[in-house]
């Protein structure tokens, strides 16, 4: 495996396919009584978060602990970067303290990169703007395995606002490696231009792929990012691409409904719905903690390997 | 440490020794599970709990033995060490093996640890500090079917198939049938690794 977790495209299927089985192992450790490990004891691990996140911090943060790793939170809000400091002047901060894995979660597409030049421990991207969060697409595709099993041959359906997702772009790409088949669902102003240069299919009708989907991933329509009109109204936005109890009724009766979350109920996907034995959103959340300790595991676990500061 | 039949079979060629053949190794498995009957009285309360992979398949075969002397069930499970070793910095980060206890966990019980290669009884230190967080148990013993020597820790085995005298620059390679293809415990020389 690569030193950094940037993009779900600098996994092979021999290095995603391990982080997914020590992921199954790990998952019984959540079974115990005593859920920690001393795998990590003595290492540091920073989460920098400059955007608001609730699950995601704190996944990290549970993986972390249950490792036995030392965790420092940092988040933007009430730290130097409100006094204007650079990330780069951050990252020399969290260099000298000597942190020996960088979770970041950024709004600029590209700030992990950037970071993995200037610190010496291993960066792992958990979301940078629109680009990509390869975390949140391990830990669906932990969820599809343990569901269905094997994900060769899969067919997956991502549906919502593929423009702004960074998990969408991270899902296409990790999937793809897995050998799953990826459909992509949106209005066609919600899909970015370069997507015929993505290893996919793209429909702008729902309910004609519905009935050959094994697994429907429901996207948030991401109203922070909307800065112009890419649908009429909510409504009928809703109506053409929101999963509501007569779509699901579609699907063939072992096929999944998936969100990353959090949920606009009522939007892109209806409350019975969400809340159906087809739904795995809550697993999601526990898978996440899981599929996060593998990932720092592996990263972290072996030898040093002895990363260069650029 | 995946080896497959054509490696044991090249080993054969260029020098290696073989100490314990299939019916040996089953002879001492044989051996053990009586000692084990014996020293815990009829194997009321134990579990045997081998470390992959090769520990696990030996367990297995100690439980049937047991079963064939004495009627008895005796619960076998897994346990994975990975997590718990102290040479991990040493290495890339490895795959985890597997862990399974049986359904009435460790608490109260006599566990059995068993492995293969009893050498620097570091990987056994692991896996008592990996029983703390499972559970309890009454008591812990380990059986090793070999017993290489140089200890690096204050270790020891309960049960032992053969004691062989090594040196340090020699590699003991354990070959099982389930795992790969015949019964076999071969002593190499360093270069023919």
């Amino acid at each position: 495996m690569k030193r950094h977790l940037i993009s779900a495209a600098d996994l092979s299927r021999d290095d995603a396919l391990l982080i997914l089985d020590t992921a199954d192992e790990l998952a019984k450790i959540s079974e115990r009584s005593i859920k920690k490990l001393p795998t990590l004891r003595g290492r540091t691990v920073v989460n920098l978060f400059f955007e608001d996140s609730t699950r995601t911090r704190i996944s990290f943060e549970a993986a972390a602990k249950r490792l036995s790793a030392d965790v420092i939170n940092f988040s933007a809000k009430g730290s130097s970067v409100s006094k204007g400091e650079s990330l780069k002047d951050t990252a020399l901060t969290l260099e000298a303290m000597g942190a020996d894995a960088v979770v970041i979660r950024h709004g600029a597409s590209g700030a992990p990169h950037r970071l993995a030049g200037w610190v010496r421990g291993s960066v792992v991207n958990a979301g940078d703007g629109t680009h990509e969060h390869p975390t949140q697409a391990l830990l669906d595709a932990f969820t599809m395995r343990r569901r269905l099993g094997p994900l060769d041959g899969r067919k997956v359906t991502i549906v919502g606002d593929v423009l702004h997702s960074r998990v969408a772009r991270s899902n296409v790409l990790l999937l793809n490696t897995l050998g799953a088949e990826v459909t992509l669902v949106a209005p066609p102003t919600l899909l970015p231009v370069t997507v015929d240069s993505w290893p996919c299919e793209v429909s702008y009708d729902l309910d004609s792929v519905l009935p050959k989907s094994d697994v429907v991933m429901m996207l948030r329509v991401q109203r922070e990012r909307m800065n112009a009109a890419f649908f009429p109204t909510e409504r009928e936005y809703s109506r053409r691409y929101g999963l509501d109890r007569d779509r699901v009724a579609k699907m063939h009766d072992e096929a999944i409904v998936m969100h990353p979350g959090p949920m606009n109920r009522g939007m892109e996907i209806a409350a019975e719905v969400a809340d159906s034995p087809r739904s795995t959103i809550v697993e999601q959340v526990a898978n996440g903690v899981t599929t996060r300790m593998a990932v720092l595991y592996l990263l972290l676990g072996g030898a040093d390997l002895g990363g260069e500061i650029q | 440490m995946v080896f497959s039949l054509a490696d044991a079979i090249s080993h054969a060629h260029s020098g290696a020794r073989a100490v314990l053949e299939g019916p040996d190794i089953n002879r001492a498995l044989v051996r053990i599970s009586h000692e084990i009957l014996e020293r815990t009285k009829g194997a009321e309360d134990i579990v045997l709990l081998g470390i992959p992979t090769r520990g696990v398949h030996l367990a297995r075969r100690l439980a049937a033995c047991i079963k064939q002397f004495e009627g008895r069930s005796v619960p076998v499970g897994s346990l994975d060490v990975t997590m718990y070793r102290d040479d991990l910095r040493l290495r890339p980060a490895r795959a985890l093996g597997r862990t399974e206890l049986p359904a009435d966990g460790i608490d109260g019980r006599i566990v059995v640890l068993v492995d293969d290669v009893l050498y620097s009884g570091r990987t056994v230190r692991s896996a008592l500090d990996a029983l703390n967080d499972l559970g309890r148990p009454q008591a812990v013993q380990l059986a090793a079917l070999v017993d290489r020597g140089h200890r690096e820790l204050p270790i020891r085995a309960d049960y032992v198939g053969k004691n062989l005298p090594t040196s340090k620059s020699e590699i003991v390679k354990v070959y099982l049938e389930e795992n790969d293809g015949r019964d076999a415990v071969l002593l190499l020389k360093e270069d023919d690794k």
